[in-house]
């Protein structure tokens, strides 16, 4: 086990080293510059500028400069907002991002497999065909349209929410419902199919024959079974939803990561990019990681590669 | 049933968990409620959006429009624009002298928003950390009308040399490298604010957050900075003029999206919808308007097709002349922006030259235009317009860049039967083609700093270098331009300025298109809201009625 993780581990430095690589290479070849505008600088101002952010250095240099800071965890000044450094805007934007998210997934999660049970246990029943229609809806409409249906209704016409920002706790229900809209519907499809599948399964009629009632026969044993899919899809998706997403920030103006994640390239903010993708690669690798160990605990048939030879 | 409670406990125990992790969150103050109470007891709070967040509340290091709304409440300058007229500010009286080249300006016992006195000395010191090279402040380029100011900049003068000096406590001498008669209109410009430099030599970040350092001479007061997020100003007590200011606070949002703003607004959320702070979705204007609830103001900005004058066949002056006048500006105007937009065809906004609402020629002047064409074709040696190569007209990628480019692409075609290509590109991107000239036609907006004409006509002075971008030159019009920096009599300095103006518009280099406006909803019962002419906002005599 222990092997297999720095194995893992390993691997993951390697890839790390070659997203900052290419990011960094594909970012300098994208033509204009951070400051590039209708008023253009003088091209005294600009020089200073770029003596001042390292830009009139060799390529390479300016490379091997930037492992170097990557390693130590520090990104540089950012071009687009003076005074603030780039790990200054991801200590600030990613608890936002985070706390949204995790919402989103708590949202996700218990709305996704309650609906998805109580779809399989009515199998072709009216229970079942709401479920799903409320799931096709929930995959089908992009998250901006449900996040403006969800302002007009919740917001405008009965005023429960406000309509938007981030202050207090009942800032965040609208976003988050909207974020969760897609996750829910699919963790409902995924546990709705496998809890059919396991529920034809021949231990759930023994387990009928020998007389425990429906609850516990769902419980005990159906949902554990049932739940691999939705753990497996978990690991991209908190990754992908932990760092935030630019369309629900920006239509509900949340100060999260996920903004900086796209404005920082239209502005060709550099040390944005760079540490916003290093930081969100991270991310991503390690809940990859984090979920192919939980599938280990979860189920014991499955082991991890690399633990023994010859089976 | 035990499993059940446990699955329970573990959801209550992982909410409470996240519940307990953002526990930082501050009680929202709605301040709706009492809506229908008169006059004294209106919360004298406003909220207004401000779209992104500023990229420096420095002002010397200041660039932009978020950075303006929120500096033209916090800081004041020697002047103050009201009714479009500078008028005193921060100084008390000023002398000039006869060839208008030295200003010196007497302060008024005014105080900083920490009790310190505002000084010469704090003018002298901010002009000059902006100036000095070393800072990378991108408007420096403003502070070029003092003496030595370009020099020191660009490393060939000292900072003594620089023509600012505090004679005194109070004190403020200003030389100029030209006699400027638009100046007093430049010192009520963000880069020209004066920095508190007893604070300013202690900590040189102290423009990076709100807290004891960021201290302002303004009507309002900064009180919180949450980055990304919200911008908090209280009334500054310490202001001269406190007894005017009526607003104890503004709270600006920073909401990057359209809809939700107007959602915002029509939810009580906002105060003010819309310009110059945030933007109106195009789509909810004619509505609005419908409704009577939209404000129009013109502003000094204009939107204007470039024409590349190196690449054939837009070498040709007829030809561009053609594609100018085949422009039906009223229609686009009407149908495609729907912001009461001024059709433009002139380039200064008629906010500086009345007279330049009706413009130099005639819109959609399609015979004229035809007659233009056929001199250009034969110029260039061609029997028919069938003959001429497609022309690319290019924009940056947004809805309304493209929409307004499809129909001038169907103007032309339908005009003059010239074929044109459409090409967007992402706004970095574009802007660079622009600068090196890849480009044939290019669109491109284009604001004034300060409120005189030179801001537009000076933009197609020299060839390179600037924002000319067109590749023309005319040595008449420079000489005009320069002529009129020397000039100091203002009428005869106008004149000048017309016949460059109609030299342009002979020539054509660029194809003006609109003369901008802003729109914006706001509060029936906030007044006193001051929009200037150049589209900055200030809110110093703005009430609750």
């Amino acid at each position: 086990m222990l092997r297999y993780i720095s194995k893992r581990l390993l691997y993951m430095l390697m890839s790390l080293f070659l997203i900052v690589t290419a990011t960094f290479f594909l970012m300098r070849a994208a033509p204009g510059g951070p400051f590039s505008s209708e008023k253009q600088v003088p091209p005294e101002i600009e020089k200073n500028l770029n003596e001042y952010y390292g830009l009139d250095r060799p390529w390479y240099i300016q490379y091997v400069d930037y492992l170097v800071s990557v390693a130590k965890w520090d990104f540089g000044p950012s071009f687009k907002y003076k005074g603030q450094t780039v790990n200054d805007l991801i200590n600030e934007g990613f608890p936002v991002s985070f706390f949204l998210g995790m919402e989103s997934l708590f949202i996700a999660i218990s709305v996704g497999i309650l609906l998805g049970i109580i779809a399989a246990l009515n199998h072709n029943k009216w229970q079942d065909y709401g479920a799903m229609v409320f799931a096709v809806l929930g995959i089908s409409v992009p998250s901006f349209i449900m996040a403006s249906v969800l302002q007009y209704f919740l917001a405008i016409k009965l005023g429960w929410f406000p309509v938007a920002r981030w202050e207090s706790l009942q800032h965040t229900v609208l976003p988050a419902l909207a974020l969760a809209a897609t996750p829910t519907a699919f963790i409902a499809r995924l546990t709705r199919s496998s809890m059919l599948e396991v529920l034809s399964n021949d231990y759930i009629r023994t387990a009928k024959a020998k007389g425990l009632s429906r609850r516990q026969i769902t419980v005990k044993h159906a949902i554990r079974n049932a739940i691999l899919p939705v753990v497996t899809y978990l690991g991209p998706l908190s990754a992908q939803i932990l760092t935030g997403s630019f369309v629900i920030e920006k239509i509900f103006g949340i100060p999260g990561l996920g903004s900086h994640f796209v404005t920082s390239i239209t502005n060709r903010d550099y040390t944005t990019i760079m540490g916003v993708t290093v930081f969100y690669s991270i991310l991503l690798l390690l809940s990859v990681l984090l979920v192919d160990i939980a599938y280990g605990f979860i189920d014991p048939r499955i082991k991890l590669a690399g633990g023994k030879k010859g089976e | 049933m035990k499993k059940r409670s446990f699955m329970l406990l573990s959801f209550m125990l992982a909410l409470s968990l996240f519940l307990s992790a953002c526990g930082g969150f501050q009680k929202g103050n709605e301040s709706a409620g009492e809506k229908g109470n008169k006059a004294a007891d209106v919360p004298q709070e406003l909220h207004v959006n401000i779209k992104t967040e500023p990229f420096s509340l420095n002002p010397g290091l200041a660039n932009d429009s978020v950075s303006a709304n929120v500096l033209y409440q916090t800081f004041e300058g020697l002047t103050r624009i009201k009714d479009g007229k500078p008028q005193l500010a921060m100084a008390e009286s000023y002398e000039v002298s006869k060839d208008l080249k030295t200003y010196t300006f007497k302060l008024r016992d005014a105080k900083w928003s920490n009790g310190d006195p505002v000084t010469a000395q704090d003018f002298e010191y901010a002009w000059k950390w902006a100036l000095d090279p070393k800072n990378q402040s991108q408007y420096a380029y403003q502070l070029y009308y003092v003496k030595n100011g370009q020099a020191f900049n660009e490393g060939k003068a000292k900072a003594e040399d620089v023509g600012v000096k505090a004679i005194d406590d109070k004190t403020l001498q200003v030389t100029l490298e030209n006699p400027t008669p638009y100046f007093l209109e430049l010192t009520a410009f963000y880069t020209y604010f004066p920095v508190n430099s007893k604070i300013a030599q202690k900590n040189p970040k102290w423009y990076a957050n709100a807290g004891p350092d960021y201290t302002s001479n303004g009507p309002f007061k900064m009180t919180s900075w949450e980055h990304n997020n919200k911008i908090v100003l209280e009334k500054n007590e310490n202001y001269w003029d406190a007894k005017n200011v009526k607003l104890t606070k503004i709270d600006m949002v920073m909401v990057n999206d359209n809809n939700t703003e107007l959602s915002m607004f029509n939810n009580g959320e906002l105060d003010w919808a819309g310009m110059p702070t945030g933007q109106l979705p195009t789509d909810s204007l004619p509505q609005l308007k419908k409704e009577g609830k939209l404000h129009i103001q013109p502003i000094a900005s204009v939107y204007m097709f470039k024409f590349n004058t190196e690449k054939a066949p837009l070498n040709n002056v007829n030809i561009r002349k053609a594609l100018a006048y085949a422009i039906d500006r009223k229609a686009i105007v009407e149908n495609v922006t729907k912001g009461e937009q001024i059709p433009a065809m002139a380039v200064v906004p008629p906010t500086m030259f009345p007279e330049n609402k009706k413009g130099y020629f005639k819109d959609n002047d399609v015979k004229k235009a035809k007659e233009y064409l056929q001199k250009g074709l034969q110029e260039l040696g061609l029997k028919d317009v069938k003959d001429l190569p497609p022309i690319t007209l290019s924009y940056n990628t947004d809805d309304a860049h493209a929409k307004i480019a499809q129909a001038v692409q169907d103007m032309w075609k339908k005009n003059l039967g010239i074929e044109v290509k459409l090409e967007n590109a992402e706004w970095a991107v574009y802007i660079e083609k622009l600068h090196s000239g890849d480009y044939q036609i290019g669109r491109m907006g284009w604001s004034g700093d300060f409120n005189d004409p030179i801001n537009f006509l000076e933009l197609f002075r020299d060839k390179k270098g600037g924002n000319n971008d067109t590749n023309w030159e005319n040595p008449q019009y420079k000489q005009l331009l320069i002529d009129s920096q020397k000039e100091t009599d203002p009428e005869k300095r106008k004149e000048l300025l017309k016949q460059a103006e109609a030299i342009l518009m002979d020539e054509m280099p660029i194809a003006p298109v609109y003369f901008y406006t802003n729109t914006w909803v706001q509060k029936d019962n906030l007044k006193g809201v001051e929009v200037s002419g150049l589209g900055d906002v200030q809110f110093k005599w703005a009430y609750f009625e």
